[in-house]
């Protein structure tokens, strides 16, 4: 039942990783009053270890319905799923992955550091182990002077950062994080995009990030997975051709431009608006 | 924005104070009408002929007059907690603590009792479904009708004193609870349950370290409602089981003997007591909560 440590990961990209999520043909249908809704339909994905992968697409692409099949918080209707070598069920218990949900949700009784130390509490680890994971991860998303302030004290984008903190404090191997940013203006956005990058690289997690901005995908994937609704389905998994340290410069840069162009051209390949 | 706040409180408090003195003069001439037609029969029955200034000042100032007027009552009230030794029988503050302990012996078990029984329907199906119709059923029964049976059937197991009155408190007091931690135990937010759950937290670390703080809010506002019950409950069950002190048994006496006057005084009392215990509460909840920096 204990957390597994993350290796510190030193080897180069090249080298070849071992497959982190595994999905063969799945599906999910939920019932509703209206009849079946086909969430997702016939998916396919590898993810290897240290990719920073991100699911994109339009709403009811089932992108959050994916995410969330893999952190074992829904289950498919057919089609199999292995997580680090496990089913969902068994990562979940083994506390495999951090999960980031759109909004922060800290719980308001509890101080920003207490919060950190609520997964840490639940896995039963040492005091003094707590504390010095809470300062460590405090400090990488710029918190450390908040420690004792209360959610409601923080702005909202200080409180994803929080939530973020709280999810590395358990220094999970894989990262699943649902539309993180989405609620935070550019600015801060921006600025919190190139913290995860930074993070990412410092820890060699791998990450499975969903979003609805194209911009943000290609700024931090390593592979971009395009989705398109009704029913829930990948159209195109796309390999960023570029490097894995990335500044916001470069989103000035031609390669990213005509990555952009080509996730673009796949969400409009399959585009119905409705 | 603050000089329209404080227009809005002033006109505020002159409504309040319209509001009462309406009050005072509807109550002065229910008095003059009540107490007057008392005081001419009296004066009849003697034979004597009588005057409206006669009336007028009777009206306000008989033993026992059918509606006793605000001075009255605050005259009694001060003659009977100042100007009596708190451990007399004569002072109401001797009678209002007899009534004091019940009530909170009452609240303090029907509060754990409540919260008990709303954990148990929170956690298990069988409890939901079986003990709840109970718990809705118990409060229809009359209170008055139950009261002489508790205190027989405790008395005959030599239980006597408090005990049977806090068991009418608790009886009263035990529903707000268990119907506010229920709604209050499951009224976690969904996403904090989700989290909960991507840590593989077990049920209890679930019940400690979420369910139990989102129904705090929940418990407080049934805690107010408990409390003033658990009053009621006191005073109701020192009513049939011919208790010698308290707030019930001062208003009882009171009847017996027409002491129209002495049952104001206490139904005074008790509103003021309610008051206190609801307030005590209050700011139990604020302090809770402020230092759960739930509220700002």
């Amino acid at each position: 039942m204990h957390a597994v440590k993350l290796q510190p990961q030193t080897s180069s990209p090249a080298k070849p990783h071992r497959l982190m999520i595994g999905i063969d043909d799945l599906s999910l249908v939920f019932d509703t009053n209206d009849g079946p809704v086909h969430a997702l339909s016939h998916i396919n994905l590898d993810i290897h270890q240290g990719d920073f992968v991100s699911f994109i697409g339009p709403s009811g692409c089932g992108k959050t319905t994916l995410l969330r099949v893999i952190a074992d918080l829904e289950q498919q209707t057919s089609g199999t799923i292995h997580v680090g070598g496990t089913s969902p069920q068994d990562a979940r218990m083994n506390r495999l992955y951090g999960y980031v949900f759109q909004a922060p949700a800290l719980f308001p009784w509890r101080t920003i550091a207490s919060n950190c130390a609520l997964p840490m509490e639940i896995s039963a680890q040492p005091k003094s182990h707590r504390q010095a994971q809470i300062d460590k991860y405090l400090k990488m998303v710029g918190l450390q002077d908040f420690k004792h302030k209360f959610p409601w004290q923080l702005s909202g984008g200080m409180q994803q950062r929080a939530s973020i903190a709280r999810a590395l404090c358990l220094e999970p191997e894989l990262l699943l994080m649902d539309e993180p940013f989405g609620a935070l203006d550019e600015i801060t956005r921006d600025h919190l995009n190139m913290e995860l990058l930074k993070i990412w690289k410092a820890t060699g997690k791998t990450l499975v990030f969903v979003t609805h901005s194209i911009p943000e995908a290609v700024l931090l994937s390593t592979h971009i997975v395009v989705m398109s609704p009704r029913p829930g389905r990948i159209i195109k998994v796309i390999e960023s051709p570029l490097p894995r340290d990335k500044t916001l410069g470069l989103r000035d840069s031609e390669a990213f431009h005509a990555l952009a162009a080509e996730i673009r051209q796949a969400l409009a390949s399959d585009h119905q608006i409705d | 924005m603050k000089p329209q706040l404080k227009s809005l409180t002033q006109t505020q408090g002159f409504a309040v104070l319209t509001l009462v003195l309406g009050i005072l003069v509807i109550w002065y001439i229910a008095a003059l009408l009540m107490n007057g037609n008392q005081m001419i029969n009296m004066l009849e029955r003697t034979g004597q002929s009588w005057t409206y200034t006669q009336v007028l000042q009777g009206a306000y100032s008989i033993q026992r007059p059918p509606l006793p007027v605000p001075h009255q009552v605050a005259m009694e009230l001060y003659q009977s907690v100042l100007n009596q030794a708190v451990t007399s029988r004569r002072s109401l503050v001797y009678h209002s603590m007899i009534t004091l302990e019940s009530t909170l012996l009452g609240f303090a078990l029907g509060s754990l009792l409540g919260i008990l029984i709303a954990v148990g329907i929170v956690h298990n199906r069988t409890l939901d479904a079986s003990l709840m119709p109970w718990v809705i059923a118990s409060q229809t029964v009359p209170i008055l009708a139950i009261a002489p049976i508790v205190v027989v059937v405790l008395g005959s197991m030599n239980l006597t004193g408090v005990l049977p009155k806090a068991m009418i408190s608790m009886y009263l007091s035990f529903f707000p609870v268990v119907i506010g931690m229920v709604k209050g135990l499951r009224s976690s937010d969904k996403l904090h349950s989700e989290l909960m759950m991507t840590y593989n937290a077990s049920r209890q670390q679930f019940f400690w370290k979420l369910r139990w703080f989102s129904a705090q809010p929940y418990l407080f506002a049934s805690l107010k409602i408990a409390i003033s019950a658990a009053l009621v409950g006191a005073i109701v069950a020192e009513l049939p089981t011919g208790a010698q002190g308290g707030l019930g048994a001062r208003l009882l006496s009171g009847s017996y003997y027409g002491q129209t006057v002495q049952i104001w005084a206490a139904l005074v009392m008790s509103a003021l007591l309610g008051w206190a215990l609801i307030t005590l509460v209050g700011m139990a909840e604020r302090l809770v909560l402020r230092r759960r920096g739930l509220t700002r």
